[in-house]
């Protein structure tokens, strides 16, 4: 297929940025969105012109490197997927493409497609864990039986891979279903009741602190995560903070 | 210099505890005295910067992604082996020593790997007390399957995603002490080389990969947990940043570089498309548990499948060949990764592949659907089932278990593999060679240690599945933070090392001349131009099958592949800004280099060996006949490389194996 990109460049956080057309040729459909652009990036390299910065890493769906904002969509037009595993048959011969970053103030573009998502990191970091010693000698992990049901939804909620496109495509750029991700895997394991209490409580003011915004039921982000997190989480962490706030 | 493994003396059973038993502690006043670099944050060295951190020493950790999160030990899928014998099937710390050993091909060091299965259990206590959530019993105690090449059911896992799960884990415990500020995390930095004042490792020079700044960090020890370095290969299932530059660059430094040539291939991946392909895709050989592996008994119906004219349902049972179960009938589809890697290549040699390029085989489902479903009818009590009905809850039952896989595979087949059997080929997956270390997990420069998949040790020549992860989380949260205090004790009064001597300067000068040079050299082809040429080369020549002549071969060719890279690479933009051409760059060129000793080591090893087949070395007849022929007499070594100047001159220093308390025998899996 013969394609036309219209790609966001920005130098730097500081510059601004544009967005600038290109075309590539000859793109078939068993690639990766992805690869895809690695073509493009081929035939700028040669001409000598800088490549478009987008990250990426594990290139399955996995690492939660990827992001874009394709065509209006979060990770592309496909349902429960990241942008490296979209593929070129999700689109036609002809068809015009527009790739942006993902756009939230949380979010500040560092270069070209690149966001800066460490305000995840600081979520995390305000009480995403359960405070057990590294370095100990820690109970035989089947002394504490856990119904299967309840791994399974941990396991489920555990499975966010960080990505933003949740925050991406809502349109107050709330984060709530990420940090409801985060506080049920905890919430439904018996390990971190001790302090569930306060994890819930750090992790929202931090939240907040970060600029996202407040979420409004639109249910957006579920549509769009590529790990099928559900809404059920937000509701979740809203009971354990209404509970810790008792 | 003489190689020192530093093994402690004493009973295999009792080294571990002895040793710890007497080695210097550093007390917890003093170690707030002590700063630890950590470059890398996967399993290895996340699990070690935050038990480090939790031990009270200062912790500067460095990973090039924005995040721990997101370094490659995320893509694990299958899980990770502990000897707990929850099954109650036999399995026992020496049983899961003995199990690494074999499968290691007796080319691991005892040792170590004792001390891996007496820690394994741990591993498992402390995952489940940070909030994995691994796959539970519906009696609430951990569940477990099995993984190929052995007899008991030892893998711990968290539905296809165990390694994403894990690495939370410890990338939640790193959290916790980033916000008791015992970590300083260093995201989005490249290190670029190692700093040595004395002969001792004291600081590393990194590169902000934001706005390009070339730092300066010093530290009384600097421990490298790098990953490994597939990406050799250019296509692999690693992911598209994994590289060997910090391994390389202490190699360069003084560091011994053991066993390059040891790799794994791993037999269900997601065979490649086309020229264009950017990475492999990795199937979890826990898929080896339930689904069967065939190609086509007669060539016609090969022939008929690779022209798109048959379908694989088309073919009757008595016209599929299950080549692994009629040749290994004892272990079956679960042989060894190195085993079903070779076996699917020889059928697909032989014209018998099964889509358009020849080199896949099939991996079908269709018998796990009919056992699973039968069992489920009986247990549901459905009378007198239809097929149909069996088949779907034989479905259900395997989408539980790798459903998040089957959808993974047909996002990027574009075929349902619930109605046609997989499609899979072998591809380069990981090293098992690497970093040189002593017991202490000391390279042969002092204070600089290496830990997990960038290090050599306990792998042997073909790690099974499942065990690298163990191999991370042991070094990083049981052995590591042992052996690096043993160091450290002796630098309580040593005070902060200044980074503004000579040493720093010349290394940073050295590593800021690399970057001039890439920037202002203004060549006419990319980066990865280079990169496919080295990973053609080494597929064919180093891969899977080796030969003398080709090795050779090999050699000169990536010599001048590497000659031409230094003349005509071009790297677009500047040196000051972000530049993803430019990090690709440094990574290549180090490529280049170790690609070469990785050919040289291959050459040497003239001897069939865990993952690769040296066609001068295969068992003339017997039960084995064909099959690859290790050599006890004179390889029972590992090959530790010393670095002088060109790839080439690499020195060999021989740590020669002792086989105490495993009888070396050859594999049969027959
Ligand atoms: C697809 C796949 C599936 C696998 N499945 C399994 C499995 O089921 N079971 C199993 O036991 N093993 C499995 N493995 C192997 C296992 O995942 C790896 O061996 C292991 O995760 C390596 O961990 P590590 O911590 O050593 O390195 P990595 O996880 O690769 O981490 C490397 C770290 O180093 C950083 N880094 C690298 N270079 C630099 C530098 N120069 N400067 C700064 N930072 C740097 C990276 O940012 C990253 O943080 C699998 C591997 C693959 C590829
Ligand atoms: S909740 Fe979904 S969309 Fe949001 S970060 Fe997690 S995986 Fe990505
Ligand atoms: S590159 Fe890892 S999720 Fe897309």
């Amino acid at each position: 297929m013969n394609l036309t990109l219209k790609i966001w460049r920005q130098k730097d956080s500081d510059a601004k940025g544009q967005m600038v057309d290109y075309k590539v040729t000859d793109i078939s459909e068993h690639m990766s969105f992805l690869e895809m652009l690695d073509v493009l990036n081929e035939q700028l390299v040669n001409a000598g012109e800088e490549p478009v910065a987008f990250d990426h890493d594990c290139r399955e769906g996995i690492c939660g490197m990827c992001s874009l904002y394709i065509n209006g969509e979060a990770h592309g037009p496909d349902r429960g997927i990241t942008t490296c595993q979209l593929h070129m048959r999700m689109f036609n011969d002809g068809d015009t493409i527009t790739i942006e970053p993902f756009r939230a103030a949380a979010f500040p573009v560092i270069k070209d497609l690149i966001v800066d998502r460490m305000a995840f990191e600081r979520i995390q970091q305000a009480g995403g864990y359960i405070s057990v010693n590294t370095s100990g000698n820690t109970q035989d992990a089947n002394s504490l039986p856990i119904s299967k049901h309840a791994a399974d939804e941990a396991m489920d909620a555990a499975a966010c891979i960080g990505c933003g496109a949740c925050v991406a495509t809502c349109k107050n750029s709330s984060a709530m279903l990420f940090v409801g991700a985060k506080v049920s895997q905890y919430a439904l394991l018996p390990q971190g009741q001790v302090e569930a209490a306060d994890r819930v409580k750090n992790m929202v003011a931090q939240m907040d602190l970060e600029g996202f915004g407040n979420c409004t039921n639109t249910g957006a982000c579920e549509v769009e995560c590529p790990k099928g997190i559900s809404l059920d989480n937000i509701a979740r962490m809203n009971r354990e903070l209404m509970k810790a706030n008792l | 210099m003489a190689l020192d493994s530093k093994i402690p003396k004493g009973p295999i059973k009792d080294k571990w505890t002895i040793y710890k038993d007497k080695i210097d502690l550093v007390n917890p006043a003093n170690k707030r005295n002590i700063d630890v670099i950590v470059v890398g944050t996967g399993l290895a060295g996340g699990s070690a910067a935050a038990t480090l951190a939790e031990l009270g020493y200062n912790v500067k950790a460095f990973a090039y992604q924005d995040s721990p999160r997101r370094a490659h030990s995320i893509a694990a899928q299958g899980g990770i082996n502990a000897a707990k014998n929850y099954m109650g099937d036999g399995d026992s710390n020496y049983r899961l020593f003995y199990d690494t050993v074999k499968g290691g091909d007796y080319r691991s060091r005892e040792a170590n790997v004792h001390r891996l299965a007496e820690v394994s259990g741990n591993i498992i206590d402390q995952c489940v007390a940070q909030g994995v959530p691994f796959a539970r019993d519906y009696g609430g105690l951990l569940d477990n399957r099995s993984f190929g090449g052995v007899l008991v059911s030892r893998t711990f896992y968290a539905k296809g995603q165990t390694g994403q799960q894990l690495l939370l884990g410890c990338y939640s415990a790193m959290n916790r002490q980033i916000a008791r500020g015992k970590i300083e995390m260093f995201n989005r930095h490249e290190m670029l080389d190692v700093v040595k004042v004395d002969g001792k490792a004291r600081g590393i020079i990194a590169r902000d990969l934001i706005t390009g700044e070339i730092e300066r960090h010093s530290a009384h020890a600097v421990v490298i947990a790098t990953g490994g370095y597939g990406n050799v290969y250019f296509l692999s299932t690693n992911a598209m940043g994994s590289n060997a530059t910090a391994a390389w660059k202490i190699h360069k430094k003084g560091a011994y570089f053991a066993n390059p040539c040891f790799t794994q291939i791993h037999p269900t991946c997601i065979p490649r498309s086309g020229d264009y392909q950017s990475k492999l895709t990795l199937m979890s050989e826990s898929l080896r548990n339930d689904g069967r592996i065939w190609v086509p008994a007669k060539i016609e119906d090969a022939k008929a499948i690779q022209a798109g004219k048959l379908k694989p349902t088309e073919i009757a049972e008595e016209n599929r060949d299950y080549y692994l179960e009629r040749r290994y009938p004892a272990f079956g589809n679960l042989v060894p990764r190195d085993v079903a890697s070779r076996a699917a290549k020889e059928r697909c040699d032989a014209g018998f592949g099964v889509n358009a390029t020849g080199e896949a085989v099939y991996l079908d489902f269709a018998s796990a659907f009919e056992r699973y479903g039968t069992e489920q009818a009986k247990i549901h009590g459905i009378k007198n089932p239809s097929k149909a009905e069996i088949i779907k809850l034989g479905q259900g039952i395997i989408e539980e278990k790798y459903g998040n896989l089957f959808q993974m595979y047909e996002k990027i087949i574009a075929e349902n593999p619930y109605e046609t059997p997989m499609m899979i080929y072998p591809a380069t997956h990981y090293t098992m060679g690497g970093v040189w270390v002593d017991y202490n997990l000391m390279t042969t420069v002092e204070g600089l240690y290496c830990i997990g998949e960038a290090n050599f040790s306990d792998h042997g020549a073909n790690r099974l599945g499942a065990s690298a992860l163990m191999q991370g989380l042991a070094d990083g949260y049981f052995v590591l933070p042992y052996t690096i205090g043993d160091y450290l004790a002796d630098d309580i009064r040593t005070g902060k090392i200044p980074t503004d001597s000579k040493e720093f300067d010349e290394v940073e000068k050295e590593v800021k001349d690399r970057i001039e040079f890439f920037i202002n050299n203004k060549g006419t082809k990319s980066v990865d131009h280079f990169h496919k040429r080295l990973g053609k080369v080494m597929w064919d020549k180093v891969g899977m099958s080796r030969n003398e002549k080709d090795l050779k071969a090999a050699m000169v060719e990536i010599k001048a592949i590497r000659e031409e890279f230094w003349k005509d690479v071009m790297v677009p933009g500047s040196a000051n800004e972000m530049n993803v051409e430019l990090e690709k760059a440094g990574r290549v060129a180090d490529f280049l280099e170790l690609g070469e000793l990785f050919a040289k080591d291959a050459l040497n090893r003239n001897e069939s060996c865990g993952g690769h087949f040296r066609e001068e070395s295969v068992e003339l007849d017997g039960e084995q006949k064909g099959e690859a022929k290790r050599n006890d007499k004179d390889f029972a070594y590992v090959s530790a490389w010393e670095y002088k100047g060109e790839p080439a001159d690499a020195v060999l220093h021989k740590e020669e194996l002792e086989f105490n308390d495993i009888e070396l025998k050859q594999r049969s899996y027959k």
